[in-house]
């Protein structure tokens, strides 16, 4: 009798802790959810409406939804292909932690500053047309085209994908890996068979720290590609900031909200992200 | 326990003793008295020298913020929890902030200075009487060019943009109303067209303009004209002057379809905090010596008649600049088309942007 | 000299290519020429207009205040949130509660952005610093929650448990067993949280105004009105400052033995 009074009273000052964090989540992630949802319903007299949604699903709006998807595929791929061997090659080096904190500091100078960089290097009379120049290539249009776009892009979120791939890497028993070379497993098949499956967490991890920003980027799409590129995250923000139709940005939001969670259901959660990111 | 006590109480200590000095900094600027205005402007689109001068004479700390466009400034003035004392919208806009009731009427008693302006920019449709706005500057938009990046090529019309040769050369404006302009404009539409087919024709016309799009951006084209990273580009006057005088191979043309004509004006919306200081303002800019520098510095058209008779000849002579009446008949001020057809104009806009090459 | 292996020479251009833009932007910065590019003369003319310019500076407190402010309160409260939730018995509730938890960390910045602009408008919260440190507070919890309650989850309940036995209140196993034992998850939260806020461009882009700034959106706006060399010349301050920064970090970790919360962000 008297115990189970001591723990109703003791889970009592346990939800207290719980309160602060409740009302958090209350109003910074489901009253806003909500907000999202009733502006997708409301057209810009404030009546309750289904066009928005009708819009959304007409060829612009589809065909936006289909290049976004197209360049944030393209922009994951690539930051794929580039940071996995960098990844494999930072768990050979000697000092691997002090190379980790080379290939991470870069990103911690300001996102916009390093876009802004890249004005003046893809310029006509940037570094990287002087090169061209040099090599006899001769100049090329650079800034505002498809290929600058994806290049910064690439850029900006190469430390975020080479971090998971990193710790996955780093935590496999390299006994595992001589073993498959003493059962006579050749460098490929042990890559394919042993190490890749066995840092497949890291790349899906990676993956979604890649995709899901990358569909969204808005500000990269303005400075580096000139508006020739636009993507959704484009898209809300045109609607919210410039023609402020609110229930057209909060439509385009919502399907973006469920395109992030179905990529979360196959891709896994994201908590093991920041597990790992903890090197 | 300890550990993380003295870190924290040093975090907020630190925070606090940070906000106290930005609060320092700002009352030794000046920014945080209650002698100050908030300026809501396009950007460099006045003399910072100027805006040191006002402060000294009137003892007005002038906040300056800036918008690239009369949507943005709209949305923010439209949001509400914001405190603008002076807004520079253009012609449009104003007829659609006195709409929505945003903005406060003006004072004329306070602003001698109105006299100094030109009686063809007062009085005009969007605000008789200039009951709430006193024009800032005026301009067109039309083609800024590089002949010498392009074989000595002129241009006259719209329609020069379409041209085969042009891939990948033109630089736009980033404004749904100037784009779709143009294009009403090269099928010889007015540019407040509200026929959907003739937005329509006009939004295809433009997408096959597409091949020949560089970029579409704002206050960038400056630098781009200017450093000859492209050849063409469709601006407002003002701006391509100002190009030209940073490099005089530019040059610029209203082209012979027509075009837009606009003024921006100086207004007081409902925002405002310090209603006397912002008529001060207002008419500070208004002074003849003050505007001939505004102008020399920000480079558009001046509405201020005793102000042109203080700027070199070259400068108001200058047709391109300076249209003459009977040229500015032929030019159309955007109308207030409401919101409904703005938003189509804006869904064509964003259709037109979403076909890339 | 000794050669380079392939996987070194690998290495090195990753490294060239990602600090390229950095240093072209600082090599800039001493430019007399005004332009990012034709170096003409070696100048400091532009580390004089930046220093000289106070609204700048106030800009870029404003930025360190708000990332402090924000990752200590988010720590605060997402430790508490942490505990709360270890505390709950019920698996189902832990569930629901991190879910939503996770929501605003893959949520797309934009819609972040834009679902605070319309929660600030309806709420009737001026737009400037209170909006902006709000929303910092908001996204930063759920990363300070998702730092510490790992630790929790390791820790042994049968720690707990001999505290009791020995007769330990719950505020002394509060104080004197939990916190010490998650302490390095609280400090890696804070870290972790920093580094958002001062990264965090879009979010402050939607909630911003009244003349508040941060550094992001300032940049921003700089970049789009053409090239400034001030723009470079505070590059180069930043990083200098940021190499410091991470160069008394890596020791302080290196004493406690983890690099914890190193590279942060989304």
């Amino acid at each position: 009798m008297k115990t189970v009074k001591v723990n109703k009273m003791e889970k009592k000052s346990r939800n207290i802790f719980l309160i602060p964090y409740i009302i958090w989540i209350a109003v910074f992630v489901i009253i806003p959810i909500i907000l999202v949802i009733y502006y997708s319903f409301v057209d810009i007299h404030g009546h309750f409406t289904l066009a928005n949604y009708k819009k959304f699903f007409t060829p612009v709006y589809l065909k936006m939804a289909l290049t976004s998807f197209w360049y944030a595929f393209l922009i994951t791929a690539i930051t794929l292909l580039i940071s996995y061997p960098t990844a494999y090659l930072l768990t050979k080096t000697k000092y691997k932690q002090i190379w980790l904190l080379l290939i991470i500091l870069p990103s911690w100078i300001n996102l916009l500053l390093r876009a802004y960089a890249f004005i003046g290097l893809f310029g006509r009379h940037g570094l990287v047309n002087a090169l061209l120049e040099v090599m006899g290539i001769g100049e090329k249009q650079l800034l505002f085209t498809d290929f600058s776009f994806i290049f910064v892009s690439v850029y900006i979120f190469i430390p975020f994908m080479i971090l998971p791939i990193f710790n996955a890497l780093d935590k496999i028993n390299p006994s595992l890996i001589d073993a498959s070379k003493d059962l006579g497993a050749s460098g490929w098949t042990t890559f394919r068979r042993v190490i890749f499956p066995l840092t497949f967490e890291g790349v899906k991890a990676g993956c979604q720290v890649v995709f899901i920003p990358a569909l969204s980027l808005f500000m990269l799409t303005r400075l580096i590609a000139g508006n020739r590129v636009i993507t959704l995250g484009t898209a809300v923000e045109q609607h919210f900031l410039v023609t402020r139709d609110w229930g057209m940005g909060s439509a385009i939001a919502v399907f973006l909200t469920i395109i992030m969670v179905l990529t979360m259901l196959i891709t896994g959660k994201r908590k093991r992200v920041i597990k790992s990111e903890k090197a | 326990m300890k550990k993380l006590i003295q870190f924290f109480s040093t975090v907020f200590l630190v925070s606090f003793a940070l906000m106290f000095l930005v609060n320092y900094l700002n009352t030794s600027e000046g920014y945080a008295g209650r002698n100050t205005i908030t300026v809501f402007n396009w950007g460099d689109y006045i003399d910072p020298e100027l805006i040191k001068q006002f402060e000294k004479e009137t003892g007005i700390k002038v906040i300056l913020e800036t918008f690239d466009s009369n949507e943005a400034m709209l949305v923010k003035i439209q949001q509400g929890g914001t405190a603008y004392d002076v807004a520079i919208p253009s012609e449009y806009a104003i007829e659609k902030m006195k709409e929505e009731d945003l903005l406060i009427k003006l004072d004329h008693s306070k602003l001698p200075n109105l006299k100094n302006i030109d009686e063809r920019f007062l009085d005009l449709p969007f605000d008789p009487g200039n009951e709430y706005s006193v024009p800032y500057f005026w301009g067109t938009v039309g083609i800024v060019y590089n002949p010498d990046m392009l074989g000595g090529r002129e241009f006259d019309s719209w329609n020069d943009l379409w041209a085969d040769d042009l891939k990948n050369q033109i630089v736009l404006v980033d404004g749904a109303r100037e784009v779709i302009g143009f294009a009403l404009n090269s099928l010889h539409y007015s540019l407040n067209d509200t026929n959907k087919a003739h937005l329509e024709e006009a939004k295809n016309k433009l997408i096959r303009l597409q091949p020949n799009i560089k970029a579409i951006v704002g206050d960038e084209i400056k630098m781009l004209m200017v450093n000859e990273e492209a050849p063409v580009a469709v601006v407002w006057s003002g701006d391509a002057a100002d190009m030209m005088w940073e490099n005089d191979k530019l040059d610029y043309v209203v082209p012979k379809e027509g075009s837009n004509l606009w003024f921006d004006n100086m207004v007081i919306p409902k925002t405002a905090k310090n209603i006397d200081g912002a008529h001060k303002f207002i008419n500070f800019m208004l002074d003849a010596e003050v505007a001939a520098q505004n102008t020399e510095y920000v480079g558009y058209a001046t509405p201020n008649k005793a102000a042109m008779e203080l700027l070199p000849d070259e400068v108001v002579n200058d047709e391109r600049f300076y249209p003459p009446p009977e040229l500015t008949d032929k030019l159309e001020v955007y109308e207030n088309l409401g919101q409904e057809m703005l938003s189509y104009y804006n869904e064509l806009y964003l259709e037109f942007k979403m076909h890339t090459k | 000299m000794k050669k380079l292996k392939p996987s070194t020479i690998y290495l090195l251009i990753m490294l060239l290519i990602l600090y390229a833009p950095i240093f072209y932007l600082v090599f800039y910065s001493f430019n007399s020429g005004g332009k990012m590019y034709a170096f003409e003369d070696f100048t400091l003319e532009w580390y004089r207009e930046l220093f000289s310019d106070k609204r700048l500076l106030i800009i870029v407190l404003n930025t360190v205040i708000i990332a402090l402010l924000s990752s200590g309160i988010a720590t605060i409260l997402g430790v508490t949130g942490a505990i709360g939730i270890w505390y709950l018995k019920k698996k189902q509730a832990e569930k629901v509660l991190l879910s939503l938890n996770n929501i605003l960390i893959v949520s797309p910045d934009v819609i972040i952005g834009a679902s605070f602009l319309i929660l600030f408008t309806i709420a009737g919260i001026k737009l400037g610093f209170t909006s902006v440190l709000l929303s910092h507070i908001a996204f930063s919890v759920p990363i300070v929650v998702l730092m510490v309650l790992p630790k929790l989850q390791e820790m042994s309940a049968s720690l707990i448990d001999a505290a009791k036995d020995l007769g330990a209140g719950r505020w002394y196993i509060l104080t004197k067993v939990l916190l010490p034992y998650i302490t390095p998850g609280i400090f890696a939260g804070f870290f972790m949280a920093l580094t958002y806020s001062l990264d965090d461009f879009a979010v402050t882009f939607f909630v911003t105004g009244n003349g508040f700034s941060t550094l992001s959106v300032e940049i921003y706006s700089m970049a789009r009105q053409g090239v400034s060399l001030t723009i470079n010349a505070l590059s180069t301050v930043l990083f200098l400052f940021t190499i410091l920064l991470v160069i008394g970090y890596y020791f302080i970790s290196k004493r406690n033995g983890r690099l914890a919360g190193l590279g942060a962000r989304k």
